[in-house]
């Protein structure tokens, strides 16, 4: 948790990124009928050293446009530059480069490891790949990884299989971490493991960050997780980012009903605070992305929606100090009252 | 609330040892508890603490040859454990249903939700169709699932996650059972959807009185809906006791080290999360003496050779197995953690 650099040129920027996944019906001819729109029209910008924390409910693209920063999915439409160089349009071997500069940390660690090879072979696998020195050089440096996430040099000819969660998300992280990365897309880390093992694997992300000074891109859903970890953070809903905003200030005032919701939401272990506290429980599901509500997405589930919410998307607007928000009627923030739709978009507050 | 005669459950040193090719692995060691009517048990562990297979031995699930079973599990003073299967099904749905984790998985996906309720119904109550069916839509209007006359005909995939564990929990109740067993209900669902889950256990329960034991691994969904609250580590239960006792004066070195370790949305932002070091130990090799021993930075010479009772040392009915006194145990406790809220009362 470096404090961000927030002069200069961003690491990353992400500009208008769209991902649509189409659905394809007929057995000949395969014609595309529907478009799942996971990821609509999303702009973000990332500088180095800090955590951008990425929180939404299942289904919200979060995921999504985490694969997109890494290449792992094609962009429908819009640019991701890192470094100053557009990314999203480079081939296999433009792009070899950049993998070595983006790495992943995967969500399931029983999934995302390879259960035939051994420990060592998994995390000098990207050496091997990108070539990089000779083959004692390597494993010297897997060893020097392996002590580094907190297992021992021992474990390298171990496979998979004999590790607990916590222990191959480390050997995750440790892969992540072979080619000296700058930037790391840690998909949902930690929410396959277990509370006592979330925070050792929490606290060794930390650590990382500020000694090898990385960059992270937070995936997560747990609201508690996120703020923890993150500099800022970005609620998504449905394919849109709905509201960015400095860690701590999301959380003590949030300018979106959704987040607001979302994180009335979250239980507090502690009985008498949550018994005290207002809790504003959603109607219905998420919809679906094939067809999204027009207008503001959220307008169906929102308590203050009125007519102009169902008619025009809400632009997302600075609210002044960094705390940008796409919503008709943002609440705290507002110059005028919430709920008194006067002009056809929410001025920026001079807050 | 509290007469002998309410007891509705009582488990009593109950034990399950599974014979694997490595060994006998005793996944719940002599675990007792007692439940109430319309009470709320919440029990926290973490996974292989024993949470799950001991609700489902209550359940009578476990039907593994190599599963060895051992004490009493009294359901309204009958022993469950001497039951024959016929007279198991007979209880099993109409008077302790169970739900489970993966509404994806539970349903079963080629059948319409509708038929899968009025089985239940036809199972346990002689009815007719018709009414099987009514009643079905009405079960499925109580757990909040719109348009439940045309829902009923649909197939598990066209509902979605949050609406599967809805369905599930309108099966578990269609009978009106006086026991909810409820396996991580909300786990696998986002928040927003785990507070309208949350919302309708606690309305149903108001509404039948059912008592409801909800195994889970998030102390914030306890701290919600849980009049009582068992902690279990390595198949024992090492702490016990009523929500306010468990959360505010916390006994156990691992009770209080869970309550320490998770970033919490109502305190300052720490700038390191508490740990627990090491990670649990194989239910092959206990450690001798007290099982969190290992693992425990409040650890002494005794700890290596006693293995701790479950007792009252701090009073009042709160349980816990820990040999530090208990003045002892609150001071480390208070420089380590904080458990008493930060704002509001003690």
């Amino acid at each position: 948790m470096t404090a961000p650099a927030s002069n200069g040129e961003p690491m990353l920027s992400v500009r208008n990124v769209k991902k649509y996944f189409p659905i394809k019906e007929g057995i000949l001819f395969r014609r595309e009928v529907a478009r799942v729109h996971a990821v609509d029209d999303v702009s973000l910008e990332l500088h180095a050293g800090e955590t951008l924390g990425l929180v939404g409910e299942s289904g919200c693209g979060k995921s999504t446009l985490g694969r997109c920063v890494v290449r792992l999915h094609e962009l429908t439409d819009g640019t991701i530059e890192f470094d100053g160089h557009d990314i999203s349009r480079l081939s296999r071997s433009q792009l070899r480069p950049v993998r070595r500069e983006i790495q992943m940390v995967f969500q399931d660690p029983y999934a995302s490891l390879n259960p035939r090879k051994r420990v060592g072979t998994i995390i000098s696998d990207p050496m091997r790949i990108h070539d990089t020195g000779d083959r004692r050089g390597m494993k010297a440096r897997t060893q020097e990884l392996l002590s580094r996430v907190g297992l021992s040099p021992e474990h390298y000819n171990r496979y998979p299989h004999e590790f607990s969660g916590g222990q191959r998300q480390r050997i995750g992280v440790a892969r992540a971490l072979a080619l000296n990365p700058k930037l790391i897309v840690a998909d949902e880390p930690v929410s396959a493991l277990d509370v006592s093992i979330q925070a050792q694997v929490v606290n060794l992300l930390d650590d990382l960050q500020d000694e090898f000074e990385l960059t992270y891109l937070f995936i997560a859903h747990d609201l508690a997780v996120v703020r923890h970890v993150s500099d800022r953070i970005a609620v998504m809903y449905l394919g849109k980012i709905v509201e960015v905003s400095p860690a701590e200030e999301l959380y003590d005032r949030p300018i979106h009903p959704y987040t607001e919701a979302l994180l009335s939401a979250v239980p507090i272990p502690d009985p008498q605070a949550s018994e005290q506290r207002e809790r504003i429980v959603l109607e219905g599901d998420v919809p679906s992305p094939i067809t999204p509500p027009s207008g503001c997405r959220f307008h169906p589930r929102c308590r203050y929606a009125t007519e102009i919410c169902a008619a025009e998307e809400p632009p997302l607007v600075d609210h002044g100090g960094g705390h940008l928000a796409a919503c008709h009627h943002p609440l705290d923030a507002s110059p005028q009252p919430a709920g008194l739709p006067s002009s056809s978009q929410a001025e920026p507050g001079p807050a | 609330m509290s007469s002998a005669s309410d007891v509705l459950l009582d488990v009593r040193d109950l034990k399950v040892s599974f014979r694997t090719e490595d060994g006998i692995v005793r996944a719940v060691d002599g675990v007792s508890f007692s439940l109430r009517r319309g009470e709320v048990l919440g029990i926290v562990g973490e996974s292989g603490s024993g949470k799950s297979v001991s609700m489902m031995t209550v359940m009578r699930l476990i039907i593994d040859p190599n599963a060895i079973f051992e004490g009493e599990v009294i359901y309204k003073g009958r022993d469950l454990m001497k039951l024959s299967q016929d007279e198991m099904r007979r209880v099993r749905g109409s008077e302790i249903s169970m739900i489970f984790q993966d509404p994806m998985t539970s349903l079963n996906p080629v059948y319409k939700v509708g038929w899968q309720i009025e089985e239940q119904l036809h199972a346990h109550e002689r009815l007719s169709k018709r009414s099987a069916r009514a009643r079905s839509i009405e079960l499925l209007k109580a757990v909040g699932i719109p348009n439940a006359e045309s829902r009923i005909d649909d197939y598990p995939h066209q509902f979605s996650g949050g609406m599967r564990q809805r369905v599930m929990i309108a099966m578990g109740l269609s009978c009106n059972p006086d026991l909810l067993i409820a396996d991580e209900p909300t786990t696998a669902l986002d928040v927003t959807i785990q507070a309208q889950i949350l919302e309708l256990i606690k309305r149903l329960r108001r509404e039948f009185d059912s008592a409801v034991v909800l195994i889970t691994h998030d102390m914030g969904v306890v701290a919600d809906i849980a009049d009582r609250v068992v902690v279990m580590y390595a198949g024992r239960i090492v702490e016990q006791g009523q929500k306010s006792q468990v959360f505010y004066d916390p006994q156990h070195p691992y009770a209080w080290g869970l309550l320490g370790s998770i970033p919490r949305l109502d305190r300052e932002r720490t700038h390191r999360l508490p740990t627990i070091p090491g990670q649990p130990p194989s239910m092959l090799a206990v450690p001798a003496g007290c099982r969190f021993r290992p693992r425990c930075p409040q650890a002494f010479d005794r700890c290596a050779v006693e293995d701790p009772p479950l007792l009252e040392r701090a009073g009042d009915g709160h349980l816990d197995a820990c040999l530090l006194p208990v003045e002892a145990k609150r001071e480390r406790r208070d420089a380590t953690i904080r458990p008493v809220p930060a704002k509001g009362p003690a």
